[in-house]
């Protein structure tokens, strides 16, 4: 092999190299059309298809890396409305919250004075039954103490029980229209 | 001939390998790949032809490309030593191929104007095309392919020629001679290594202007008038 190679190469080198032999040319023609169709039909459109493809890739992330940001700028946008409105939110209801609580104190404040008045009205009118009674009582009390003591200083029961009691009712009543008269006049 | 074969397999097997398994987010191995392959898109291709006209002859630049760039590097691969285009057989076979897409470009493009635009350029008072015509007449369908062939073959051919004489030389001061003429050996060992690397450029300068200067072509072929 390397006899033959050193022969072709001497020949190409010691004769004139401008002429060449037919099989050289031949089969050189033979190593190009390979070499071409190598190329041409495999290794070429492979390369090409991967860079088509890689383009497409490197278009394709970007795309999502756009979508992405949108995305992430949209949901950033939502939020802080959401925000804005939750604290919209948050002032109303604190306002109502206090007008509540106006509301409700005042409305205490009222029922405790109606409560206060009532009593202070139950109480005046027990206050003055129970002085009515009180007074019905003693009257009657006084007058019998009265009958009792007068039987002792006359000596006789007055038993006539009618015209006594008529007695102390009218004195008693005398009693009064002085009191009242001394109050007037007061 | 074996050497191209071996150069041939070598290029298969690494773009297979490499595009077996195109990932969205490339692995090592074929970010490399991926990178070769931009090149001749990107700087080849796109950059002379624009977008449309750059996908069209993609392949055909990108095949000039890697062959050339693989045939060329088997110079300087211990065991294979010589470069594949250091024959002229590869780089007429390319230079052809770069002939015929050109002009097939420029027909394609506007089948009446081509070679009316190539030999009659216009803006040129017409006793002047007497002497113009024939010159772009050679220049663009017969020192084109030649050129294109001569230089590749010939960068190949000397920097082949070089690192032999400089390895030979090396062998022949150290093994033969001895003694004192080992120290040339040394010197020219170096300067062997050096051209070595030397011829890694040139491979790959070679592949690119040759894939260039298609490109080029094709563009003066396919632009409308210039």
């Amino acid at each position: 092999m390397l006899h033959a190679v050193l022969k072709a190469a001497t020949e190409g080198e010691t004769t004139n190299p401008l002429l060449p032999a037919p099989y050289d040319i031949w089969w050189s023609a033979v190593c190009f059309v390979i070499i071409l169709f190598f190329f041409w039909r495999y290794a070429l459109p492979k390369m090409q298809q991967m860079l088509d493809e890689r383009g497409a890739a490197i278009e394709g992330n970007i795309e999502k890396a756009d979508e992405a940001q949108r995305q992430a700028e949209a949901a950033l946008e939502q939020y802080t409305a959401q925000l804005a409105e939750a604290r919209v939110e948050a002032g109303k209801i604190r306002e109502t919250a206090r007008e509540d609580g106006k509301q409700i104190v005042a409305e205490a404040r009222e029922n405790a004075s109606a409560e206060a008045t009532r009593i202070t009205v139950s109480a005046q009118a027990q206050i003055e039954a129970e002085r009515q009674s009180a007074i019905v009582s003693l009257r009657s009390e006084v007058g019998t103490l009265a009958l009792d003591l007068a039987s002792g200083v006359i000596g006789e029961s007055l038993k006539d029980d009618a015209k006594a009691s008529s007695v102390v009712d009218r004195f008693l009543a005398d009693l009064e229209a002085d009191q009242a008269k001394a109050a007037g006049a007061k | 001939m074996i050497v191209r074969f071996i150069a041939v397999a070598a290029l298969l097997l690494l773009f297979w390998l490499g595009t077996r398994k195109m990932r969205l987010v490339p692995g090592r191995y074929q970010s490399l790949i991926e990178m070769g392959l931009d090149f001749a898109r990107v700087n080849i291709a796109e950059d002379l032809l624009g977008k449309k006209d750059g996908k069209r002859f993609l392949p055909i630049l990108t095949t000039i490309f890697f062959m050339v760039l693989f045939m060329n590097l088997t110079g300087i691969i211990p065991g294979l030593n010589i470069a594949g285009t250091s024959v002229i057989g590869v780089p007429l076979v390319l230079a052809i191929v770069s002939y015929v897409t050109f002009i097939y470009a420029g027909i394609k493009k506007s089948p009446k104007n081509f070679f009316k635009n190539a030999l009659f350029p216009t803006g040129v008072p017409w006793p002047v095309y007497i002497i113009v015509t024939p010159i772009e007449l050679i220049s663009t369908f017969i020192i084109r392919p030649v050129t294109l062939t001569l230089r590749l073959l010939m960068n190949m051919i000397v920097g082949h020629l070089l690192l032999v004489l400089f390895f030979s030389a090396t062998q022949f001061f150290i093994f033969t001679l001895g003694g004192w003429y080992t120290l040339f050996g040394v010197g020219t060992l170096a300067f062997g290594f050096v051209f070595t690397l030397f011829e890694v450029l040139v491979a790959v300068l070679q592949a690119y202007v040759f894939a260039l200067l298609t490109a080029v072509y094709i563009q003066l072929a396919v632009a409308e008038e210039h």
